[in-house]
């Protein structure tokens, strides 16, 4: 599956479903992360529910500390 | 008001004061060490040899870049206590911290005094910033959720300036829309970029505000204010050091401590405000406030167990 994430197209395999996959993927799921779809922001709670297909654009943001 | 003076604070204030603020508060727990000069912009190598706290070197400096800016700098770890007296009058509060815990403290004070802050931080190549008023935005509570842990720090990845100066330029273009009460051009957004990936996103993050958030919800606890949640320890952002704090400032005689610690195996230093006592691979500072900096350890354990051998 190709997605576009922040910017860049990535390819994922197959078996990365949902978003909450897909940031285990990238090794995230530990980080507070904010996900944009496709322009839609998504709630937390809704990362383990939403369903990802190829070409889908993705943004995601997370929160450092460092200053 | 900025809370900390290391890369972000040091650029703010340089910006706003050449910008002639009127008033300027800062507030820092550090002092100046060789690394920070590879982008702490208001310090020199002498500081650095000299160990003098951040608070007084950026004063020395901003005084001599605007000498009509009113600044007011505090050799200070805010916490609530802190917080709650310097925020009187305060129009706006920058967020040049290195660690969630003074963020969420920051967050509750803005909202229990309705006060503006802007959430800015950077790591390696990677920079986030996100403007919060209350009554209108979220709050970084509603944002967050929980406080962040292990998360990349300066201490892990390191930090490149041109980072520090893009945040910087997002944080203080921000400021000035503030503070020329210009609200109808925030940017109302979380913004975020990684120089070194060439990428850049700007979310809006209003879907994020909760009614019933602790923070700034219908009606606020403000949890980070209660004792209970405010921390005593911390691993210091960038550094092999761990500090500790007692609950309450106690004025430390340092006088009277360079005499006891220049009994023990090791070399004692002191100036005004500090004293420093090396012994094996570990270095001992401590502060007229009674905090202590314990450097060459990351393990907050095994920095508790110096602090009560050296200083009781």
């Amino acid at each position: 599956m190709l997605l576009t994430v922040n910017g860049d197209q990535v390819e994922v395999p197959n078996t990365v479903k949902t978003i909450a996959e897909l940031l285990q993927h990238f090794e995230m799921h530990h980080k507070v992360v904010i996900v944009e779809k496709n322009a839609e922001i998504l709630e937390k709670a809704e990362h383990t529910a939403t369903l990802i297909s190829d070409k889908d654009k993705i943004e995601l943001v997370h929160f450092v500390g460092g200053g | 008001m900025i809370i900390g003076a290391g890369a972000l604070g040091t650029g703010s204030a340089e910006m706003l004061v050449r910008a002639g603020i009127g008033n300027i508060t800062i507030a820092d727990r550090d002092y100046v060490e060789w690394s920070n000069l590879q982008r702490q912009q208001l310090y020199t190598e002498e500081e650095a040899e000299q160990r003098t706290p951040k608070a007084v070197a950026a004063k020395k400096r901003l005084t001599a870049i605007n000498s009509e800016v009113k600044i007011r700098c505090h050799v200070m770890d805010v916490s609530v206590e802190e917080m709650e007296q310097l925020v009187g009058g305060v129009d706006l509060i920058l967020d040049a911290s290195d660690n969630f815990d003074i963020r969420m403290i920051i967050n509750d004070i803005s909202q229990k005094h309705r006060i503006p802050w802007i959430y800015s931080a950077c790591v390696g190549s990677y920079g986030i910033n996100y403007t919060i008023i209350p009554g209108k935005t979220p709050c970084l509570n509603c944002l967050l959720e929980n406080v962040p842990m292990g998360s990349a720090t300066c201490d892990t990845v390191g930090i490149i300036s041109p980072a520090v100066q893009m945040v910087l330029s997002f944080q203080i273009s921000e400021a000035l829309k503030i503070l020329v009460e210009d609200r109808l051009h925030l940017r109302n957004k979380l913004v975020s970029f990684d120089l070194w990936k060439n990428h850049q996103s700007s979310i809006n993050v209003d879907k994020f505000k909760k009614e019933d958030c602790p923070s700034c919800g219908a009606e606020p606890s403000y949890p980070y204010l209660s004792f209970s949640n405010q921390i005593k320890t911390a691993v210091l952002c960038g550094r092999d050091t761990v500090q500790i704090r007692p609950s309450r400032p106690i004025d430390r005689d340092l006088e009277s401590l360079d005499k006891a610690l220049s009994k023990q195996p090791g070399k004692v230093s002191r100036n005004p405000y500090l004293l420093s006592f090396s012994t094996e691979e570990y270095r001992l500072v401590i502060f007229k406030d009674c905090r202590v900096l314990i450097h060459g350890t990351k393990s907050i354990p095994e920095a508790k167990t110096l602090y009560h051998r050296y200083l009781g």
